[in-house]
């Protein structure tokens, strides 16, 4: 294919885009209207769920599945990152390079390695109540981890992060949430229904199967960015 | 809250700009994490936490990390590979 084909194929896929894209532009209601048909029937259905956060029960009782889509997608991409980043013929290990990191990021990251941890469990466990979840609690435990990289060096890393057992832990939150879909097919309510009792609006322990999927999540990301964060320090640290 | 709204996303295309007109790969992984965090910023005004909360971990700590790591090891393999000729 010629330059020129390639440029009239581009500006015929690029005009149809465009056009497509302004009618459906001018039939979306406006920025900030008070018309919300998906949010009127979304908050009624989380409060009847006592779930005070509604994203959580849109994420984990309303649209489950889409959310186990998502968990399974982060554990196919992590799958192919650790594929192609492994260690190849070609390449040799080595020991890492003792790290020279200024005494300042030193204090910094061994005072905020603690702070963080304990915000990242914060994260998952409060989910349903307040904004945040599995998601975000696993992705801030798994980097805050890595500040253990930045403040100490690889090895010390190394010794806190067993990588066979985060990998065990990224099955184990996809399973854990898979199971607990199934429950409900076992339980004859349906793949992913929130069976469990629903406990009092705003504590710890309500909202039925949501915190446990959010642990689930939480076990399941935390575990697989670990393990392709470790996958992109062993190329870049460990191989030469 | 109109204004809060139009001064962030003026602030989103400012620091989106500078991000698409940083030439050095490894510069460039700060500004993203910079534009990130702006990001974030624009979807708490929009109220939306949930997202934001998501916006702050991914793209201003995970994402920068791995594009600064994935330079590195390419930086690495391109030195390798003029060696060899």
């Amino acid at each position: 294919m010629t330059r020129r084909t390639r440029l009239l194929v581009f500006a015929v896929g690029g005009l149809g885009l465009l056009v497509v894209l302004v009618i459906a532009m001018a039939g979306i209601p406006g920025f900030g209207g008070g018309l919300h048909p998906y949010r009127d029937r979304a908050v009624a259905a989380g409060l009847a769920q006592r779930t005070p956060n509604v994203v959580a029960s849109v994420n984990f009782d309303l649209r489950g599945l889409d959310t186990f889509g998502e968990e399974l997608i982060l554990l196919a991409s992590v799958l192919g990152a650790a594929t192609l980043l492994r260690t190849t013929r070609t390449e040799r290990r080595r020991e890492p390079p003792a790290p020279r990191s200024l005494p300042s990021t030193v204090l910094a990251g061994y005072l905020m390695l603690p702070v963080t941890l304990v915000l990242g469990l914060d994260v998952v466990v409060h989910g349903h109540l307040t904004p945040g979840g599995g998601f975000q609690g696993g992705v801030v435990l798994a980097t805050g981890l890595h500040l253990l990289y930045v403040a100490g060096s690889y090895p010390a890393l190394r010794r806190l992060r067993p990588l066979d057992w985060y990998e065990y832990g990224e099955a184990a939150g996809s399973g854990l949430f898979a199971l607990t879909g199934l429950a409900g097919v076992v339980a004859g309510t349906g793949l992913l229904s929130n069976l469990l009792p629903h406990g009092s609006f705003g504590s710890l322990l309500s909202t039925g199967t949501v915190p446990l999927l959010n642990v689930a999540v939480g076990i399941g990301v935390g575990a697989g960015v670990v393990v392709l964060l470790a996958a992109f320090l062993e190329a870049e640290v460990a191989t030469r | 809250m109109t204004i809060l709204v139009c001064a962030v996303l003026v602030l989103v295309a400012v620091t989106g700009t500078v991000v698409v007109t940083t030439r050095d790969p490894k510069a460039q992984a700060v500004t993203l994490s910079v534009y990130g965090l702006v990001l974030a910023l624009l979807f708490f005004a929009l109220q939306a936490p949930d997202v934001a909360l998501s916006q702050i971990a991914v793209g201003s700590a995970l994402v920068p990390l791995m594009v600064l790591l994935a330079v590195r090891t390419v930086g690495k393999g391109v030195g390798k590979g003029r060696d060899a000729k």
